[in-house]
């Protein structure tokens, strides 16, 4: 297998229960050299069971994972060596002081000695935490917190890296913060993000799968699910209005709605916008244009949409190479 | 990896004030005993010199301290071992370990030999202070060796009851009473039994600890202590493999 092109990350048809109940039915993942996939899902839907089980945390009921062609459940000690891993809650000790943990982080996922502290050194800066590398970590405030929990992630130069809601809990500085990283790190690294705040997974990822109810819901690239929101419809505020019929006259206007006096509601053909057509119209007769807003379907819409349709409806997404 | 993991828990013993506080503790009450031992060696030494074959100092004064030792290793090591898988499973730290390219074996032994460490040295101090005795006067060197090393098996077996109670639980203080109770019934199980062949007897650490206080290094019984720290390592490692598969 040519390794450049073999995907980092491939797991396939991951079965879990906990007692009774489903954690996660045959969920497929693939991961690409470099990629960001993001994994979004709302609470409890089986994003940190399917991350425990591709780490080697959790022991799927079924399905197979494969770490750079090899098999995590046969030599999980070989699989390991290519992860880092964050789990939601950082796995950190609190009277440890960073570079002490961090050292340990390096020794147990075997930097040689000789390069464990050019290795500390390396990922305490990516992560901007060079400045508390002597404070005990439990004197440190969440954010840089989760900062060290990312950098025992990245600490021995993983091809794989998961991180678990990483923004979680923290103020929006910090979370734009954590994103640039993330960001960052995908220029050497894959990435697999889950979370449920959709704005993160837009600013961040390649690709995106939905997870609900234990299953994929939804698999594409990010641009996919852009042209998925992309509206059919523009609202219109005009000062000395035509009527409605003069409206829906304009080329590509399906239906024009009188939403308040002098404001339309213009629905059009997907991907094809009257915006232009409309606007020298405005010019042209002297409508008096004061707004025209294409309006799209939020990302919280298609999530919602997504994740709560009936499971009998649900396509059975494909994971894409 | 064993090593790392090792030198990572007898370092997060010092850290705290713990380890130094029960060092400090064991060695006192240690050295209590061992001075109450040479008093009473040197009111009855005259006595003593009119049997045909008198015991010596070290007899007297020197092994009793290992006896003591042992005991207090019983009732010190579940303070020390509780912490170890119990309180990284409250803390959600074993994430860590379990995701680094390290088997379930490694992170026992490592943890085992950490505490083991610790207990080891104060074994060590122990046998120190009774060696301080060579000083004065000539000492029976094979009698103190077998007592330490008596002392060191205890500790052993300790450490892994210690560290396989703690693996059952995310509660450090439920491990550290299901600890002592489970070392306290190894210690005196078979305390009542009349007959010195029946098995609960053989099943009794006191009984396999006996021939090392008396100086004889014993092969049945240094097999029976390594066979039950085995067997108590090897539950250990079961138990936190069994972590992935249930949960």
């Amino acid at each position: 297998m040519n390794d450049a092109l073999a995907p980092i990350l491939a797991a396939s048809n991951l079965s879990r229960h906990y007692g009774a109940r489903h954690a996660v039915r045959d969920v497929s993942l693939t991961v690409a050299r470099g990629e960001v996939l993001g994994l979004l899902g709302p609470n409890g839907a089986g994003k940190t069971t399917t991350l425990q089980m591709i780490t080697g945390n959790l022991a799927p009921d079924a399905g197979e994972v494969r770490i750079r062609g090899i098999d995590l459940l046969d030599n999980p000690v070989g699989a390991k060596r290519h992860v880092g891993y964050l789990p939601e809650t950082p796995p950190l000790y609190r009277d440890q002081t960073v570079r002490e943990y961090l050292r340990l982080a390096a020794r147990l996922r075997r930097v040689s000695k000789a390069k464990v502290a050019a290795a500390v050194d390396r990922a305490m800066e990516r992560t901007g935490v060079g400045d508390v590398a002597g404070r005990l970590i439990g004197t440190l405030s969440k954010g840089y917190q989760q900062r060290v929990g990312i950098a025992q992630a990245i600490v021995h130069e993983p091809d794989l890296v998961v991180l678990d809601e990483p923004t979680v809990g923290l103020d929006p500085n910090q979370i734009r913060d954590i994103r640039a990283l993330v960001r960052e790190l995908a220029g050497s690294h894959s990435v697999i993000l889950s979370t449920h705040i959709l704005p993160e997974v837009e600013t961040v990822c390649d690709r995106v799968q939905i997870l609900h109810d234990g299953r994929v819901v939804y698999a594409d690239t990010i641009a996919a699910l852009r042209n998925q929101r992309g509206g059919q419809a523009l609202t219109v505020t005009l000062l000395r209005p035509p009527d409605g019929e003069t409206l829906r006259a304009v080329p590509g206007v399906r239906s024009a709605e009188l939403l308040a006096p002098g404001r339309f509601r213009l629905v059009h053909e997907p991907g094809a916008s009257p915006a232009e057509a409309l606007a020298r119209r405005c010019v042209v007769d002297d409508w008096g244009l004061v707004a025209l807003v294409p309006e799209e379907t939020t990302l919280e819409e298609v999530f919602v949409q997504l994740t709560q349709r009936d499971e009998a409806e649900a396509p059975v997404a494909e994971t894409q190479p | 990896m064993i090593g790392v993991i090792a030198r990572k828990e007898l370092a997060a013993m010092f850290h705290t004030p713990l380890a130094w506080l029960l060092l400090a503790v064991l060695q006192a009450i240690c050295g209590y005993v061992f001075l109450v031992g040479l008093d009473g060696y040197l009111e009855k030494a005259p006595m003593l010199a009119q049997y045909p074959d008198p015991p010596g100092l070290t007899e007297v004064a020197a092994a009793p301290v290992f006896g003591t030792a042992a005991f207090l290793l019983l009732l010190a090591t579940p303070l020390m071992s509780m912490r170890l898988i119990a309180e990284e499973r409250r803390n959600q730290t074993l994430a860590l370990l379990v995701s680094s390219p390290v088997s379930a074996s490694h992170i026992v032994l490592g943890k085992f030999l950490g505490l083991f460490g610790l207990l080891a040295l104060a074994v060590g101090l122990f046998t120190l202070m009774t060696l301080s005795l060579s000083a004065f006067t000539p000492l029976d060197y094979g009698l103190i060796a077998a007592n330490a090393a008596g002392a060191l098996l205890v500790a052993a077996l300790c450490a892994a009851v210690g560290l396989y109670c703690s693996s059952l639980t995310a509660q450090p203080v439920v491990a550290a009473v299901s600890t002592l109770a489970a070392l306290i019934l190894f210690w005196v199980v078979g305390l009542g039994a009349s007959d010195p062949s029946s098995w609960t007897r053989w099943i009794s650490m006191l009984g396999h600890y006996q021939s090392f206080a008396n100086g004889l290094v014993n092969t049945a019984d240094l097999l029976w202590f390594a066979l039950a720290t085995a067997l108590f390592l090897g539950l250990a490692v079961r138990r936190l493999d069994r972590d992935r598969i249930y949960s």
